[in-house]
């Protein structure tokens, strides 16, 4: 049976799962840039890298202090049996994992400026109820765990229609030179096409923080699209911690959805490369397993 | 070049460094983020006497993960915040202060690269992220002051032992490694531009 208790224990692990260890695939990546990155100065930064998730994951320790505002992605199925629980477990466990892991305490009030210690506020932590599967009995739960310096450089530009594709390139190489060393590249950079501003944020957010490195769109021109961006971004020089090197981006995922004729949104969303996320699901029977 | 350099610094030691360098630092740093900095122009400007000592010192960019264990603050992870917000405040701090370096992430522009070279200032970055590497080299947290501003904007004075790899991104001559990494990006944006996207129909 899902209780309550059930749901806030699966959760405070998923927290702490995505706080301390990357996903296989973005691990992968800094690996294999590293083997290829000749500047000795990004080189050296890269090596810090690899030796500190090493480290995070030996000593079970936030793999970097910024241990975000925590965002939570829901697909759920119609059927899944306590979903009038899941908002207060998230919140609970945002509670306990702080107290716990710890998390650094970041939420802040932005009229008042106060910190109320424990993560959470007003519409804090985020919560998107992503995705309903009318058939499911599940719950799954992303936890993106991602910093403020990433999020800093996000852009929404809204281009005229008739510079379609090539406008979009532009947007993002815009937005790459201007987030220059800020959001902790090699990042990876996400794309949202749309013709609403919500729409074109949301689907380029969903592309930075959730989908693999590697992973390609399953429309081929989409897909050249992303490879080609991403071959251009990396000759921007750049570099790991904006110090130049061969590699700016890990990955550079596109998204998009049909808009208005007059409208033709941008949105360029940037994931740091402790690019964290981890997965909860959960079972109506309560077991549960946590995945990266 | 590598160097391994001790606090309190010296401006002989700060002067000889230059972009691209790397330094392991060992000795007292100090953290400070948005709100102790606009807290110590606050103290300068009136007059008042800071609790800490920054002369030959070390600020940090940093808003730790940090816990108490039998009564001791412990750092789990302490790698470096954007250092661009700390612009607004960080010339003054170099004048008036005599702080010889800022480590962070990220740049910082020209008026604290015109101080640095002015008064004999470095601003070397850690990679950002490693929060962890950061809390190894961490040996012990000597004081906390300002814990009113939060744990993350706090001041807190950390004991290092070859803290780095920092890398030298602003010496004493005047060179911003990271801005002219980004003017060359720029212009590479611009060759970029003109190179059409060749995409299947």
């Amino acid at each position: 049976m899902v209780t309550r208790e059930l749901m806030v224990k699966a959760l405070v692990e998923g927290i702490r799962v995505a706080t301390i260890y990357l996903p296989p695939d973005v691990k992968e990546a800094l690996k294999r840039i590293y083997e290829k990155e000749e500047s000795p100065v990004a080189r050296a930064q890269l090596k810090a890298i690899l030796k500190n998730i090493e480290l995070a994951e030996k000593l079970k320790a936030p793999i970097c202090q910024d241990t975000g505002l925590l965002s939570f992605y829901i697909r759920v199925g119609a059927k899944f049996p306590a979903i009038d629980l899941v908002e207060e477990a998230i919140v609970e466990a945002t509670r306990v994992a702080t107290r716990e892991i710890p998390l650094r305490p970041n939420t802040v009030d932005p009229i008042t400026g106060r910190n109320p210690g424990d993560n959470t506020g007003r519409y804090a932590p985020v919560i998107v109820w992503d995705e309903v599967d009318p058939k499911g009995d599940y719950l799954e739960v992303t936890i993106v765990p991602k910093g403020g310096g990433s999020e800093y450089v996000a852009t929404l530009t809204m281009i005229p229609p008739g510079r379609g594709l090539e406008g979009v390139k532009e947007v993002v190489l815009d937005a790459v030179v201007k987030a220059g060393a800020m959001p902790c590249p090699p990042t990876i950079i996400g794309v949202g096409i749309a013709g609403t501003v919500d729409k074109a944020v949301s689907l380029a957010k969903k592309c930075a923080v959730i989908r693999r490195v590697g992973s390609r769109h399953p429309e081929p021109k989409i897909a050249t699209l992303e490879d080609q961006l991403l071959e251009m971004v990396n000759e921007l020089g750049i570099g790991t911690m904006g110090m130049g090197g061969r590699f700016t981006a890990l990955d550079v995922h596109v998204d998009y959805a049909y808009r208005h004729p007059a409208t033709y949104a941008v949105a360029v969303v940037f994931q740091c490369w402790a690019a964290r996320r981890a997965t909860v699901t959960i079972k109506p029977t309560g077991e549960y397993i946590v995945t990266q | 070049m590598e160097y391994r350099l001790k606090t309190p610094l010296s401006e002989d030691d700060v002067r000889r460094l230059r972009v691209g360098d790397i330094v392991y630092l060992s000795g007292v740093i100090y953290t400070a983020r948005d709100a102790a900095h606009r807290r110590i122009i606050e103290y300068i400007r009136e007059g008042k006497r800071l609790p800490f000592d920054l002369s030959g010192g070390v600020i940090y960019h940093c808003g730790p993960v940090v816990q108490k264990k039998d009564g001791e603050w412990i750092v789990l992870a302490g790698g470096p915040t954007t250092s661009t917000r700390m612009e607004l405040y960080e010339a003054e701090v170099i004048e008036r202060l005599g702080v010889r370096m800022v480590i962070g992430k990220g740049g910082m522009g020209k008026r604290t690269a015109e101080a640095c070279a002015r008064y004999g200032a470095v601003y070397t970055t850690f990679t950002g992220g490693a929060g962890v590497l950061a809390a190894q080299a961490i040996k012990r947290v000597i004081d906390v002051y300002w814990l009113d501003l939060g744990i993350p904007e706090a001041v807190w004075v950390l004991e290092v032992e070859d803290f780095g790899p920092l890398i030298v991104a602003i010496d004493s001559t005047g060179r911003n490694l990271i801005e002219e990494i980004v003017e060359e990006s720029n212009r590479r944006k611009n060759e970029l531009l003109k190179r059409p996207l060749v995409l299947p129909p």
